[in-house]
């Protein structure tokens, strides 16, 4: 029992952060029916801007550890990267619009492989890993053999409040309304007069936004942060926004939470933990052969 | 009120229209026919700037729009209902109507302007909450012109606007468009398979054969023409 509830605890961290990531990728394939593999590098550097941010921050707030000042470093680094994805989008994306989906998705490999290596150099991040700050002070609980942090607490509620704020962009505001027309068709939109860059540079700054928050939540969680931190995180998100319906923004955090408690359950498990890779694309291939719509998605049937 | 002189568009190597001209007066109902291919549809398309003109000029109250794109061209009142309607079929039929409005920030009158909608079409106010994938293809292009009309609309083009739909419909709509004409003041260019009804409603119409203008006329010079007759009205 003890064991099934810190395995819940454990996997619901997870799930969130992968649900934050996934819903990025969701988001962009929504509107412009791609796979951002620089997404999960987004994540990286949003850690390494929060890294940065600390110290400047906590001088400014005359000390460490404060709630203001993890708010204040956590939406600098937010801001920051959507302002990177957005330009990201406009100098490497947005000439291959009229080109064939392929030539995107590759260059979407290599902007990816570009910062993961830009930042290894040693004028940049350098390859070596480094202790992430402590952005909150930490409490622990325990609850009989039960042991979480306030971490742990702390990351499924960041999600849910964000999981909330994207709910409302896109289903009730006018600029949602026109990112969801925009996904359906383009053409249609700009008839509308909605001007399709600009909200697709929305779509990557939000997107990007995300992923800078589960960047840091995730080096809240194993404060070592390196270059290529983001690429085993980015890949388990890409599977969930797959498991739950690519394009769809419930199927993303489903997906995502179905994932990191499937993983932590069965990591848990001795024989089978050096297995959680395997297990995690074993899911992938069985979606796509089985469910390629996802969990949540539907077939898409167009009406002529 | 609309302009077009010269118009060529091509599609890559494949020439679209090649020097097409033509005048819409305001407050009239102006007709293209032709036949699939003739190029009616990649003349609206290039009006709204959903298409790229090669060489040509088009004006709108006497400025130049040839190379605006889509977004802003809306935005100066002229509005496009294209061919297969194209609503949203992932939003709700009132969200439809709000993309529409997306340029309307005067809430009195997106208010006032959707109510007018709903009474031309009242089967939209029932299935105001129903996605719009789910409608049947009258009713979507009923969302289509609703949709056009909110986003306060001084030219309109329709695109097709009989196309897979019941018979009895497509009178109803055709009773609406000219309607939207006389109470609305708003100029119409219509693109119409039914050569018939299209060369019924309007004034004045032009036909278009393989992206060439080869005959034009007021309609009912067009309606006693022939070879219209021969060739559009299977007379």
């Amino acid at each position: 029992m003890d064991w099934l509830l810190q395995q819940s605890i454990n996997g619901l961290g997870l799930g969130s952060i992968y649900a934050l990531i996934a819903l990025g990728y969701t988001m962009v394939y929504g509107v412009l029916r791609f796979i951002n593999f620089a997404h999960s590098d987004i994540l990286m550097l949003g850690a390494f801007a929060a890294f940065y941010l600390e110290p400047q921050v906590s001088r400014l707030l005359g000390g460490p550890e404060s709630v203001l000042g993890a708010i204040l470093i956590a939406a600098l680094a937010a801001g920051l990267c959507a302002l990177l994805g957005i330009l990201i989008e406009f100098l490497a994306y947005r000439p291959l619009r009229q080109r064939p989906r392929l030539a995107v998705l590759i260059t979407a490999i290599g902007v990816s492989l570009f910062i993961e290596f830009t930042a290894q150099h040693d004028k940049v991040f350098s390859a070596k890993t480094q202790f992430f700050p402590r952005l909150l002070p930490e409490h622990t609980f325990q609850w009989g053999q039960v042991f979480f942090s306030s971490t742990d607490l702390l990351v499924p509620a960041v999600t849910a409040l964000m999981l909330g704020a994207m709910w409302f962009i896109v289903q009730k505001t006018r600029t949602g309304t026109a990112m969801r027309a925009v996904s359906f068709n383009q053409q249609a939109a700009s008839l509308m007069g909605v001007n399709v860059n600009r909200i697709i540079s929305f779509t990557f700054g939000l997107g990007s936004a995300l992923a800078a928050i589960a960047g840091i939540l995730y080096a809240m969680k194993a404060p070592g942060i390196e270059p290529l931190m983001g690429v085993q995180p980015g890949l388990r998100a890409f599977i969930a926004a797959v498991l739950g319906g690519i394009g769809n923004l419930p199927g993303a955090v489903v997906g995502g939470l179905v994932l990191g408690i499937l993983e932590t359950f069965l990591g848990g498990i001795p024989w089978l933990s050096s297995y959680r890779d395997g297990i995690a694309f074993a899911i992938l291939i069985l979606i796509l052969l089985f469910k390629p719509a996802g969990l949540l998605g539907k077939a898409t049937v167009e009406k002529v | 009120m609309l302009e077009i002189s010269d118009l060529s568009v091509a599609y890559g190597a494949i020439k679209a229209l090649h020097g097409v001209s033509l005048r819409v007066p305001p407050g009239s109902i102006v007709t293209l026919i032709g036949a699939n291919g003739a190029g009616t549809s990649t003349t609206l398309r290039a009006i709204s700037g959903l298409a790229k003109s090669s060489s040509g000029r088009i004006r709108y109250d006497g400025q130049d729009i040839t190379a605006l794109p889509p977004h802003r061209i809306v935005s100066r009142g002229l509005c496009h209902v294209p061919e297969g309607r194209m609503v949203f079929a992932n939003l709700s039929v009132q969200e439809n109507l709000q993309m529409g409005a997306y340029l309307q920030r005067d809430r009195a009158w997106i208010a006032a302007q959707t109510d007018y909608v709903f009474s031309l079409f009242p089967r939209l106010q029932e299935r105001c909450q129903q996605l719009a994938g789910t409608l049947s293809g009258g009713e979507q292009q009923m969302l289509a012109i609703g949709r056009a009309l909110l986003g306060r609309p001084k030219f309109l083009m329709l695109d097709e606007p009989s196309l897979g739909i019941a018979p009895l419909l497509v009178k109803t709509i055709f009773e609406k468009i000219v309607e939207i004409n006389r109470s609305q003041g708003l100029t119409i260019l219509l693109v119409e398979q039914n050569a018939n009804l299209a060369l019924e409603v309007s004034s004045y119409g032009y036909v278009l054969e393989t992206g060439k203008v080869i005959l034009e006329g007021p309609s009912a010079e067009l309606k006693a023409n022939p070879q219209v007759q021969a060739a559009y009205l299977g007379i």
